[in-house]
């Protein structure tokens, strides 16, 4: 649209009294009258910015087992501060005293080892910016009808974004020498569910990081404090946290955490194991539900990442889909890291609807809503990537603009397992 | 399987020939056991304890340590259903997935609640008293019959109804085609 039809439809939204225009209200914003806080060893958030928190559901039934989402509506960046991290815990986060912390490396090897943190952090490290999913993010596409209040951090806030440093796990292994039947890297966490997941030894010698800080410092207690797996582009469940125990095998352990949780339900009943890898997510956090926006200017934006590699493209649509623009991409663009995109937009004043869909460099794209689903059967609970609009009201109002599914004749499906709003494990 | 050996064969030799750091102590094999408190149980039965347990047994200890949070009948409140109430369909909402029609493997069953339940205090439960567990969630979800008793020989046997609907993701095949469901 240029100019003069801008300002023709804004004064038309104005005379129909619908969307709002707020004019900069005068400040004189002195400098400080006086000496401000002295110097602090730790430094603390602004105490405005106090509301910027993981969101927990009010619904689970524990607050032991489920998730905190990252504040994504509300964050910038591909990286994220250690105390908004995502968090995904099975039976609460342990305190780990760090001098009492051992990894053992055992099964089939030459000789099984252990290892204390002193002799960890004494070993050569990579420091990588990667992001981690969990694979419950996007949950709550699935429920039909979508649900109108959805947040940008209620869609796809189990993911962050950090910079890990650690030791490849493959210099581990050659410590302890494997033997030619070694299949899996069987990774055991010191957590009350002593939680159990299995990774094929090919994955583990290419890029898996036994990990000991996250942003330059000591990991979150609720990121695993002190030593946790970091799996680059895999599902966040495989990353085993507050490692203990590395067992080498020629087998999967097959446990809960890779049955009864982390399958994936296709259409015709199939329930596929072993989903590892996240597939190109890309979500709008700004402007997003819950959110209202002024005639005008603004910068759309969002985040996009793919678990195959760095982000090729991202599009963006700002009318319901019917024309898509590439939006510019952030440096740096990252293998398997989140990707900052922008877009610039002027609103005026009508009901529309917005998205993004993230293109990777493997050319995966992300899928619609309806693509989604014939792919993954309606009670399926994981992977859930498909586009995530939002509706921008006449009034300025943000809500989900997602679409219903044509012609399901399912009752309303409410999501559950891993940060699902009703958890059922 | 054949396409990829070469490559783990390659991997082997590489890891064979690369020059250790020299860190990390041996571990002893009674340190090994005194650590391995919560081992990992293998879908043929690997890692098993000794025990045995049944279905009687398990339904009193059923009753005491586990009704409170998963129902008298395993049907689930306030925490996850224990006993599949239907067979399994893709209409089927998550929280009606149980045992009886989504868990693939009967060994995971041990390994689980060995390692993880009671939720509140794990790990605190006898083998004796977890095979009897087993035994009775085995025989409410229908897998097997009342007198079947539990242990190392016949868990690994057992068939779960689930684990003819379980196969690879077609893209982990494609990236990984030497892994194999056991
Ligand atoms: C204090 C509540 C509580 C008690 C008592 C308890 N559980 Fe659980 N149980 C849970 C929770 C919570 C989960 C889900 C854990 C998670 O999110 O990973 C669970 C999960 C399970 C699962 C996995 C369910 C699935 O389909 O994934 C099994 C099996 C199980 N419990 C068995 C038992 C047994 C057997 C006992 C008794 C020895 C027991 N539980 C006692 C709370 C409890």
């Amino acid at each position: 649209m240029d100019r003069r039809g801008f300002l023709k439809t804004l004064a038309a939204a104005l005379a129909a009294g619908s969307a709002r225009v707020i004019a900069v209200e005068f400040d004189p914003f002195p400098p400080a009258p006086r000496l401000g806080k002295p110097l602090s060893p730790v430094g603390e958030r602004s105490r405005f910015e106090a509301h910027v928190r993981r969101y927990i559901s009010p619904n689970l039934p524990s607050l032991h087992t489920g998730a905190a989402f990252a504040p994504i509506s509300e964050l910038d960046g591909i990286i994220h501060p250690g105390g908004l991290h995502f968090e995904r815990d099975h039976a609460g986060v342990p305190e780990i005293d760090p001098k009492k912390w051992r990894l053992v490396i055992h099964g089939l090897v030459e000789r099984p080892l252990i290892f204390d943190l002193e002799t960890l952090m004494r070993m050569p490290t990579e420091s990588r910016i990667y992001f981690i999913e969990c694979a419950g993010n996007g949950q709550n596409g699935y429920r039909e009808p979508p649900e109108p209040t959805l947040t940008a951090t209620r869609s796809r806030g189990l993911v962050s974004g950090a910079e890990w440093t650690g030791v490849p796990l493959r210099i581990l292994l050659e410590e302890a020498g494997l033997k030619p039947e070694a299949r899996w890297v069987i990774a055991e966490g010191a957590d009350a569910s002593a939680w159990v997941r299995s990774i094929p030894i090919d994955k583990a010698l290419a890029d898996v990081l036994v990990a000991f800080r996250q942003n330059g410092e000591a990991l979150r207690p609720e990121n695993g404090y002190p030593v946790r797996l970091v799996v680059p582009g895999w599902e966040g469940s495989i990353q085993v946290k507050w490692l203990r125990r590395i067992l080498i095998s020629d087998q999967p352990a097959m446990s809960k955490g890779e049955t009864s949780e982390y399958t994936d339900v296709r259409p015709d009943g199939t329930v596929d194991a072993f989903t590892w890898v996240m597939e190109p997510q890309s979500i709008i956090t700004r402007p997003s539900g819950g959110q209202r926006i002024e005639l005008g200017f603004h910068e759309i934006r969002g985040l996009a990442w793919s678990g195959f590699g760095r982000i090729a493209r991202v599009e963006v649509s700002t009318d319901g889909g019917r024309t898509w623009q590439a939006a510019r991409l952030s440096e740096p663009v990252l293998d398997r890291a989140l990707t900052r995109f922008t877009f610039p937009w002027r609103w005026d004043g009508k009901e529309t609807v917005i998205q993004s869909r993230a293109i990777d460099e493997k050319g995966n794209v992300q899928p619609t809503r309806e693509e989604f689903f014939r792919r993954w059967a309606r009670n399926n609970r994981y992977h859930y990537n498909a586009i995530q609009a939002w509706r921008i009201r006449s009034d300025g109002g943000v809500e989900n603009g997602d679409p219903p599914l044509a012609g399901t004749r399912l009752p309303p499906l409410a999501a559950g397992g891993c940060g699902g709003e009703v958890l059922d494990g | 399987m054949v396409r990829v050996l070469p490559l783990l064969v390659l991997v082997a030799l590489a890891l064979a020939f690369a020059e250790r750091l020299g860190l990390g102590r041996e571990l002893t094999p009674e340190e090994l056991r005194a650590y391995d408190v919560t081992p990992v149980v293998l879908p043929d039965g690997r890692g098993l304890p000794e025990g045995e347990g049944d279905y009687a047994t398990g339904f009193e200890i059923y009753a005491f340590e586990c009704a409170s949070c998963h129902g008298p009948n395993g049907e689930g409140a306030p925490f996850d259903r224990l006993v599949a109430a239907e067979p399994f369909s893709p209409e089927l909402p998550p929280h009606r997935f149980a045992i009886g029609n989504y868990w693939p493997y009967a060994t995971t069953l041990f390994d689980y609640i060995y390692r993880a339940m009671p939720f509140q205090e794990p790990h605190r439960l006898s083998a004796d008293e977890v095979y009897a567990l087993v035994a009775y969630l085995l025989v409410e979800n229908g897998i097997v019959p009342e007198d079947f008793v539990a242990s190392r020989e016949t868990l690994p046997k057992v068939r779960m109804p689930a684990r003819e609907r379980l196969r690879i993701d077609p893209l982990t095949r494609e990236l990984y085609p030497w892994v194999e469901l056991p």
